[in-house]
């Protein structure tokens, strides 16, 4: 299966520090992959690199076979890669409606000309627009709230929005950092139900960036463990539960006591 | 169904065109009424740039000059020729010259904002406003450098053109133009610019397209301002178009609640009147200007009508109410 | 050749006054990450308290032009500044502590143009002539003509420079003013009053801008409520220039502007740029550093954390 995603021997350098160290990083159009490593290891840098927030000092990245390197972050959304942030960006501003909304902007047939003479055309595609929305939002349970601040959301629906609002931009590759995060164990079972119902309904290939082992091993079909930058193992759940490296990696050396003294 | 918003628009011109021709007012009453409309003009292009985009630009009145010399130079200069042109001096020539001349300001303003905006609008917050600052003044310079239109002595506009009917037509097309621009899914972009601009990038917004189209069609704006300013005070100097006309500008926009069309031009005809008002007062007229600012930003920062918003985004879904969680209707 | 180093003094003399005001600047910025506008017009709260002062001192206490008087009148308009200092930051600037930038700007703003037209409506918008504080002297050197006067700006500025950099490096409050601007909250953790810190940083760059304001007015003995606004503005390009936010940024910057400009007013003709564009030259510097590296010629850039 040919590669959504390729990334090709990717270092990323700021000053003297080496971020990511000659990553290599394959992911197909319906993959679920999941992005691990402890704390500092350069998973949210391999995030930037993809979108175009960083450019890696050196390697090549392509998507569907056409290089992305030093394009900009908003021509790399248009081409097909969502995301989700840590902290999470919402619009604060706007109400969960236009959130979802905003996402359609890229792919608009009419501009500003048409914006300013507001003829049939151009409302027409703001209707049709208006119920992509609603659709989408409905798709996730969140078309009641549509009208409200999205500040006043819960937590676990603001990442839900953030989510919803990436794939109103119909992406091939989703990259979620850290949805996880902040959430309670039943909240987490929501979110895996949540990940794996939108890679089977959209057909979209996810690279997920994840501390929680029991949300990664739970969804991911194949893990990629990166430490201090470098990629020290790449295999299914099973494989990297029993990988000597990444025990290492997350929990130190094993040592030998030294013997009591008599 | 179908826009009104186009209707609203001839509706305006046609009654600043009325008010113009027949309610005859105190020649005093007449200056603030124009005065003001130029202020909503500047106020509510200015409130693209740095209320919807949230970009702070602090050089607006560079424009206005821009736009205030440019169509002096083309009435005074090129005047003569288009009379001769057109056979005599008449209410259509001087009609078709001062348009043209309004026009052509807007562009030289528009032009100048592409020229400056692009380079300055990579810089964030603090650096942008002083960028736009040094720029207004860079402007104000070059201006007072240039004999040919007068340099700081100042230059006589050659014909008091502007009345009603003109500014209150081009403000309510500056009006229409942002309202209408932001009330779109285009223009849901320059909020999302405002709001956070690595997520905008996220979802396929050029941030630093839409900071640019913003900032060019707010200094077109400005430049006709500019150019309905020169031919109603009838003499420009630039000393006029300073940091000071920048603020002044700004205050309206921030009392107005940036990002709230109605409450900037609320805040300009406030602002345009307090001079007026506390004319018997003059020489502590800025000291009071001051405080109030001051006072304002401690009290109440979101300005009168900041957080206040007008929920025309789902009009639409209004015609079937869509019951929300907490039992209202949206 | 001698013109030229005639000149070069003059730009750093120039360059002195701006540096002074630019520390000011560049200070407060450190601290609180804020543009203080109305500092300008705390430079001339200086020149006016030394009037006033100065004023006094001649008329009323029978003093004579010396280096006493000087002496007496810098330290008197310094405290002074240092005190409005205070008290603007208190009344203004605490309040906002915690509000978006853009509030705390036009507060600035705000207090600037009240400084500016307060002093219009209680001094008297008319120019007044400062007093002078020290007999002219010329002094020759080497086929060079020097006043008195330019000399003292350039000593006296080192002077305060050497004094800035020993309260920065070697106090326990210049410390804490590090120390604060590269992370407030961490200080208030480790038991630092950040608002001592904040309103001494204040009271100390007031402090300078008066110096400058006096230093000054020794050689453009006119001063007027408005003198505040454009060097205020162009010794925030100096700061900005240097790095913002960096101290010995800021007097570099400041010494730069004042040659640079200088050179335009003496030489400009040559290169075809009249000597009247010596305003521009601030701003034409400040959006060539501001395109080509916005932290600074001594800045260091930041990255935003994604």
């Amino acid at each position: 299966m040919e590669a959504l995603l390729d990334l090709h021997e990717c270092t990323v350098q700021f000053g003297g520090l080496t971020a990511v160290n000659a990553l290599s990083l394959q992911i197909g159009p319906n993959d679920l992959v999941g992005l691990i490593g402890p704390n500092g290891a350069g998973k949210t840098t391999v995030f930037n690199i993809i979108t175009g927030i960083y450019k890696p000092t050196s390697g090549t990245i392509t998507l569907a076979g056409s290089s992305i390197v030093g394009r900009k972050a908003s021509a790399i959304a248009e081409r097909g890669i969502a995301r989700t942030f840590q902290n999470i960006r919402l619009f604060e501003s706007l109400t969960v409606f236009d959130n979802v909304r905003a996402a359609f902007t890229m792919r608009l047939r009419h501009g500003i000309a048409h914006a300013l003479w507001r003829g049939k055309p151009f409302l027409k595609e703001e209707r049709e627009i208006n119920a992509q929305v609603l659709e989408i939002l409905s798709i996730f349970q969140l078309e009641k709230a549509h009208g409200v601040a999205c500040k006043s959301l819960s937590y676990g629906d603001q990442r839900r929005l953030e989510i919803v609002r990436a794939l109103a931009t119909r992406p091939k590759l989703l990259l979620l950092d850290e949805p996880a995060a902040g959430m309670n164990p039943s909240e987490k079972d929501d979110l895996m139900k949540l990940i794996q119902f939108v890679k089977e309904k959209f057909q979209i290939a996810v690279l997920l960036v994840e501390h929680d082992m029991k949300v990664v091993m739970g969804i991911c079909q194949r893990i990629v463990v990166l430490d201090y930058g470098v990629k020290i193992a790449e295999g299914s759940p099973e494989e990297i539960r029993r990988n000597p490296k990444v025990i290492e990696a997350y929990l130190g050396e094993e040592t030998t006591p030294p013997a009591p003294t008599p | 169904m179908r826009d009104w918003s186009k209707f609203a628009l001839l509706g305006a011109i046609l009654v600043s065109l009325l008010v113009s021709q027949f309610i005859h007012l105190d020649p005093y009453f007449s200056i603030v009424v124009v005065n003001i409309g130029i202020n909503i003009i500047l106020a509510v292009s200015l409130n693209l740039v740095n209320g919807y985009t949230g970009q702070f630009s602090l050089g607006h009145a560079g424009f206005m000059a821009i736009g205030a010399y440019t169509s002096a130079a083309i009435t005074s200069f090129g005047g003569p020729r288009w009379f001769d042109w057109l056979g005599g001096i008449n209410a259509f020539t001087t009609s078709t010259l001062f348009v043209v001349a309004l026009i052509v300001g807007g562009l030289a303003a528009a032009l100048a904002g592409l020229v400056i905006g692009v380079p300055s609008l990579r810089l964030k917050g603090d650096y942008l406003a002083i960028a736009t600052l040094g720029f207004g003044e860079i402007i104000r310079v070059i201006i007072q450098n240039t004999d040919a239109m007068g340099g700081s002595r100042g230059f006589s506009v050659s014909g008091i053109y502007t009345t009603i009917f003109w500014t209150y037509s081009v403000a309510a097309i500056t009006i229409y133009v942002v309202v209408n621009l932001v009330h779109s899914a285009y223009g849901r972009g320059f909020l999302t610019v405002r709001d956070d601009e690595i997520a905008a990038e996220a979802i396929g917004v050029n941030t630093t397209k839409y900071k640019v189209v913003a900032f060019v069609l707010a200094s077109f704006f400005a430049g006709i301002a500019g150019g309905l300013y020169a031919h109603f005070i009838g003499y420009l100097t630039p000393e006029g178009f300073g940091f000071m006309k920048s603020i002044e500008i700004i205050v309206m926009v921030i009392l107005g609640g940036m990002g709230n069309t109605v409450g900037v031009i609320f805040a300009a005809i406030l602002l345009t009147i307090l001079p007026e008002v506390l004319r018997p007062v003059q020489q502590y007229r800025m000291v009071i200007y001051s405080l109030m600012l001051i006072i304002l930003m401690l009290t109440r920062p979101q300005g009168l009508f900041g957080g206040l918003t007008w929920r025309r985004s789902t009009s639409w879904l209004r015609r079937k109410k869509i019951p929300l969680e907490d039992g209202s209707a949206a | 050749m001698s013109e030229f180093i005639q000149q070069l003094i003059n730009g750093l003399s120039l360059g002195s006054i701006y540096a002074l005001i630019a520390l000011g600047y560049t200070m407060i910025y450190g601290v609180l990450r804020f543009i203080n506008f109305a500092h300008g017009d705390v430079y001339m709260v200086g020149a006016f308290s030394g009037y006033y002062l100065g004023g006094w001192l001649i008329n009323s206490m029978g003093m004579q032009s010396s280096v006493l008087l000087l002496v007496v009148v810098m330290v008197g308009a310094m405290i002074i500044c240092a005190l409005t200092g205070l008290v603007i930051e208190r009344l203004a600037y605490r309040p906002l502590r915690n509000s978006p930038r853009l509030t705390v700007l036009i507060t600035a703003i705000g207090v600037s143009l009240f400084l500016e037209y307060s002093g219009q409506v209680f001094f008297g918008a008319d120019p007044k002539p400062f007093p002078s504080l020290i007999p002219d002297r010329t002094i020759t050197y080497g086929g060079l003509t020097f006043t008195n006067k330019e000399l003292i700006v350039l000593c006296v500025t080192v002077f305060l420079l050497i004094g800035l950099t020993f309260i920065v490096r070697k106090t326990k409050m210049g410390m804490a003013m590090r120390a604060l601007s590269f992370n407030s909250t961490a200080c208030s953790l480790v038991g630092i009053n950040n608002n001592v810190i904040i309103s001494f940083t204040f009271g100390l760059g007031s402090a300078l801008a008066a110096a400058a304001g006096i230093l000054s007015s020794l050689n453009y003995p006119v001063i007027t409520p408005l003198m505040g606004l454009l060097p205020g503005i162009k010794a925030f390009v100096a700061a900005v220039l240097g790095g913002i936010g960096n101290i010995p940024g800021a007097a570099l910057g400041g010494l730069i502007l004042g040659v640079a400009e200088t050179m335009i007013v003496g030489y400009g003709d040559k290169i075809h740029v009249p000597p009247s564009y010596r305003d521009a030259v601030a701003f034409v510097l400040l959006i060539g550093i501001l395109l080509f590296k916005p932290s600074g010629i001594l800045g260091k850039g930041t990255v935003e954390k994604v």
